[in-house]
């Protein structure tokens, strides 16, 4: 019995969330008591492995191969399989990033297994994992147990462990190339690429005033501005709102923008989906403005102001203005 | 080309939600419903890939019989015709047996590309897209932007993290999952709500396209998120709360 932490890397460099994983890992085997066990793929994997060498361990898979090196999914599932079905882990555990979510699940149905995606906590009851996760956009806990025969898969979410807690010792590492042939690999990936250098710089900012969909109209963009300005803030966004241009995508805070850490995050009119709140759990000081008691945006905040927002910001621009 | 864009009726975006009795589900029965977002997006760009090379778009939905109203929505957007596969609720199945009964009402189908969002805005497992390509053998890709024909397959734009993309080159038949807001989305004309209402809809009981294996997931229970913070909420007149906030961050957070 053990656990395989599965992480992801790039040219030898851990992605970010490869550690917290790692700490999850490493917490459920000290729970459970079984050792835990680590797999990284592709080129630069034996920088990787180096980089997580020091940790309390069993043992760490490096696996390369000509056909990994650049990443697909029928790929990823043809190096991990036999991995899997050869090793027979109890838990199998991934970092929730983009390129999880585009090939655990299809790992985990190869397996006859469901993946359970974005867990942000568990506990063990009877030697078994209970794994919590969120429905509805973070409104909503959900409990969820495995039913069947081990391999149970999981992920996990941006923020939910702590890389701090991860324990030292020395870890083997054991290379791998694994047979994977050509026709296996039926999609054919490009150079990444950006669309344009980023002019905002959103992490090195005090203090950001960021709009969700609550502003409602693109007429509406100003009230904000005047909250920025009356605070010398930077203005920043959810998704929804640079999506639909009413500002620029380099303004965009969350998952698929920028991860900010200000003293002071003042939320207006933002729900706080998941996708939002990863990118903004370094803030010093969160502050959200929702006309929504029950939004999710509250559970982050150290104060909030339930009230329309077209009414509390003009307010809230008076109050700084007196002295 | 025939593209399949599989939609899901989740409950409106300002939803109160409820927890049932038995902490089981949500109490489904006062809520206003409506297509998930990002499934909306998969329909916007199936309907404008068809409309630049030719074929059709069907809608497949699995859901309650209410779910009609959201298959009538998308008809009314354009798309040609609809599979609805009638469970008892949207919000039971985890994604593995979801997937499982689309890929077997799709059996006689045989489409070229198939799109779905890349998450549901209520179970949010962000996976029936993925595992729906598996069990039907087909090639995927996740999170994509814009779609172009290429010879006889496709090339896909997919957004990475941190603001990075990626153009993939796929064969066909290949099942994509859409990223939200990368285009705008139509809104049904009076022609296209009066046509909806003739358009074929096929119906399929779920029982005749569930998988009898056992699952491999249980919802033990859902509750309320306890708070994670200690936060200060003010709720009263909106000068009053303006106000007490600015004081507390100037000198209690002492972050102004």
């Amino acid at each position: 019995m053990s656990i395989l932490a599965i992480l992801e890397q790039r040219d030898g460099v851990l992605h970010r969330m490869s550690l917290e994983t790692l700490a999850a890992a490493q917490q459920w085997g000290a729970e459970l008591n079984v050792p835990v066990f680590a797999a990284l793929l592709g080129p630069g994997v034996d920088a990787a492995a180096q980089s997580i060498a020091a940790y309390k361990l069993e043992r760490i898979h490096t696996i390369d191969h000509d056909l990994l090196n650049d990443y697909t999914p029928d790929g990823y599932l043809a190096a991990l399989k036999p991995l899997i079905e050869q090793h027979k882990p109890r838990y199998v555990v991934f970092p929730h990033t983009y390129q999880v979510r585009d090939f655990a699940p299809a790992l985990a149905t190869a397996l006859d297994r469901v993946l359970v995606s974005d867990v942000i906590s568990h506990r063990v009851e009877n030697g078994a994992l209970i794994l919590t996760r969120q429905f509805f956009q973070g409104k909503i806990n959900a409990d969820v147990s495995f039913e069947g025969e081990a391999p149970y898969f999981a992920s996990i979410q941006a923020g939910a462990f702590r890389a701090d807690t991860l324990q030292p010792g020395s870890a083997a590492i054991e290379k791998t190339t694994p047979d994977i042939k050509p026709e296996q690999i039926r999609s054919k990936p490009s150079e990444r690429f950006r669309e344009s250098q980023r002019a905002v710089d959103l992490t090195a900012a005090d203090l950001i005033v960021s709009v969700g969909r609550g502003i409602r109209d693109a007429e509406n963009i100003p009230i904000v501005e005047k909250l920025a300005a009356a605070l010398g803030a930077e203005l920043a966004a959810s998704r929804p709102i640079c999506d639909a241009g009413w500002l620029p995508m380099e303004r965009q805070v969350g998952s698929s923008g920028q991860t900010v850490a200000p003293k002071l995050y003042l939320a207006v009119g933002i729900s706080g989906a998941i996708q939002h709140l990863v990118g903004i759990k370094g803030s010093k000081t969160i502050v959200a403005i929702n006309k929504d008691p029950e939004a999710p945006i509250f559970e982050v905040a150290d104060y909030g102001i339930v009230g329309d927002l077209f009414e509390v910001v003009p307010a809230l621009i008076e109050a700084l203005q007196k002295k | 080309m025939k593209i399949v864009v599989a939609i899901k009726r989740v409950p409106a975006r300002d939803s109160q939600l409820k927890i049932n009795s038995t902490a089981s589900g949500i109490e489904e029965s006062d809520l206003s419903w409506e297509i998930n977002e990002p499934d909306a997006y998969a329909l916007e760009a199936g309907l404008q890939l068809r409309d630049r090379v030719s074929g059709e778009v069907i809608v497949l939905c699995a859901g309650p019989e209410a779910a009609t109203q959201s298959i009538r929505e998308a008809l009314a957007k354009g798309a040609d015709r609809a599979i609805h596969i009638e469970t008892t609720s949207s919000l039971t199945a985890d994604p593995l047996t979801l997937a499982g009964m689309m890929a077997k009402a799709l059996e006689s189908e045989k489409p070229d590309l198939i799109l779905t969002g890349l998450q549901s805005d209520d179970l949010g497992y962000g996976q029936t897209g993925v595992i729906l390509a598996q069990r039907m053998g087909l090639p995927h890709a996740t999170l994509i932007m814009n779609i172009e024909p290429a010879g006889t397959g496709i090339q896909v734009k997919r957004e990475l993290e941190d603001g990075w993309f990626q153009n993939v080159d796929l064969p066909l038949p290949a099942l994509l999952t859409i990223q939200s807001g990368a285009t705008r989305l139509r809104y049904a004309t009076l022609m296209g709500i009066k046509k909806a209402k003739t358009k074929e809809i096929r119906r399929v009981a779920a029982s005749d396209v569930n998988d009898p294996a056992a699952p491999r997931i249980r919802i033990n229970c859902i509750s309320l998120p306890e708070k994670t913070k200690h936060s200060q909420i003010f709720d009263g007149p909106a000068k009053e709360s303006a106000a007490k906030l600015v004081d507390k961050l100037r000198f209690e957070a002492r972050v102004l």
